[in-house]
């Protein structure tokens, strides 16, 4: 166990490379309980998520269903990442634990402008039921979780106070519920009884990190542009006559030439990237990109890691790892997606 | 590999046990597997390399954290354990058996007894 942000969190139940190897062939179930949820209600409060994150809740037709966002500061760099889900009357934000105090500053702060009222959820837990088996999990749970399985990716479903929704953080099938804290030891141990394995924190990192999804502190910051993180796609353009914060930083970042972007690498040597390791592109000697988070794969049985590097030509790269220069090749920033490899090389 | 013969610690982690004449046979203890978490790398000594002790010897790479491991004590290294480079899960289960990692040639049985015994060892990891 490890005192993570004040929470008591298991880093590993016993192996984390079985448990790993759960989620990617069975069914794995994390309790995520430290995520904050916050609740926005108001007649403003449509108007308010639409300037407050970058991404666009006006996309969200149904009730229930969410979308993945960035949240920006004037500058136009990354305050957090966070999933937003259109609720009957008004929106759920799940964002970080890590940056829960920054986020609850930033927000309230901007919020006094408009008729939206702010709410954590501190009452409420969160489970994450993850892996190719979890339809069948999820079939034998009494309702109102199994009306999920007709519902497709990032929809959910509400009722007596327990939110689901077809979302993750491992690149696998799954869901996310949010419920009563006093519900909550039922729904795991009903999931452990249909063979759900626990999964540590060690595992959902090996998890995130091949499914190529960001960690806040690793891949991005508040000093770190959505463009450079893999986060672009996220930025939401179709409605210009909305506006965001940090977006009139973002049109400038996007004429600026010297931009950044997070790449994926994989290695052949026995020596694990890790964050923070320097990146040399081919033929240059001084370090021009770093390692953001790397790891072991146990999919792979390679060392990964994700990277920012300058835009360049080259195909591999060469990162420090203990005074050696290992090679590394560069390709997509995602390695495998429902247990299959989808990592691309750069050619 | 089983044996009975008495293992001593050094407190960063390493142990040794003279299992034949001379020979010290030397590992990572249970504490230390359990620290790294899943080892999935292993680097050895070559055969015939001399070691110092407390000097570095091998590293061990788990998904968590690299690590050196020290040898406990001076010697030549006359055997290595070739299994680990493709099973390194086998230090996770078998620390003090299997999972051994070296054997070296040493000069001196005495220098021995200045191990930390189990005990010694034991409390150093309670701290």
């Amino acid at each position: 166990m490890v005192d993570f942000h004040g929470w008591d969190m298991p880093i590993n139940y016993g192996s984390q490379i079985e448990e790993h190897h759960a989620v990617r062939q069975g069914c794995g179930i994390f309790d995520v309980s430290h995520m904050t949820i916050l609740d926005f209600e108001g007649s403003e409060s449509e108007l308010f998520i639409r300037k407050l994150i970058a991404n666009d809740v006006r996309k969200l037709l149904e009730n229930y269903s969410g979308l993945y966002s960035a949240m920006l500061n004037d500058k136009g760099y990354v305050i957090d990442d966070l999933i937003a889900y259109r609720m009957d009357n008004g929106f759920r934000l799940v964002v970080n634990c890590a940056t829960r105090g920054e986020d609850l500053k930033w927000i309230s702060a901007r919020a006094k402008e408009y008729d939206v009222n702010m709410l954590e959820r501190d009452d409420l837990s969160m489970v994450a039921i993850q892996g190719p088996q979890s339809p069948n999990v999820l079939k034998n749970f009494p309702a109102p979780i199994d009306f999920l399985k007709e519902k497709k990716r990032q929809q959910g479903i509400f009722r007596d106070d327990i939110f689901a929704a077809k979302t993750g953080y491992t690149g696998e099938l799954g869901f996310e519920v949010i419920l009563p804290n006093e519900k909550a030891i039922d729904l795991w141990n009903i999931a452990i009884s249909e063979g759900a394995k626990p999964i540590g924190l060690a595992a959902r990192d090996t998890l995130r990190l091949e499914a190529g999804m960001n960690l806040y502190g690793f891949e991005m910051d508040e000093t770190i542009s959505p463009f450079e993180c893999n986060m672009g796609w996220t930025v939401c353009w179709q409605d210009d006559q909305r506006d965001f914060f940090g977006k009139e930083s973002l049109i400038k970042q996007k004429e600026s030439n010297d931009l950044k972007e997070l790449v994926g690498i994989i290695t052949d040597e026995k020596a694990i990237l890790r964050q923070g390791q320097k990146i040399h592109l081919e033929k240059e000697n001084h370090a021009r990109g770093v390692v953001t988070s790397g790891t072991y794969s146990p999919s792979l049985k390679k060392p990964i890691a994700l990277a920012r590097l300058p835009k360049s030509e080259s195909t591999s790269c060469f990162a420090d790892i203990r005074g050696k220069r290992v090679k590394a090749i560069i390709g997509t920033p995602k390695f495998i997606k429902e247990g299959k490899l989808i990592f691309k090389e750069k050619v | 590999m089983s044996s009975d013969n008495e293992v001593r610690y050094l407190s960063s982690h390493e142990w040794g046990r003279i299992d034949e004449d001379g020979i010290l046979t030397v590992g990572i203890s249970e504490h230390a597997q359990d620290l790294l978490g899943d080892i999935v790398f292993v680097e050895l000594p070559d055969i015939g390399d001399m070691l110092e002790a407390e000097g570095e010897s091998a590293i061990v790479e788990s998904v968590k954290a690299a690590s050196d491991v020290y040898s406990p004590l001076t010697g030549e290294v006359i055997e290595i354990n070739e299994k680990l480079i493709d099973e390194p899960e086998i230090i996770n289960n078998s620390p003090l058996e299997d999972g051994w990692f070296f054997k070296i040639k040493i000069d001196d049985d005495l220098q021995f007894k200045d191990l930390l015994t189990e005990e010694e060892y034991n409390d150093t990891c309670e701290d």
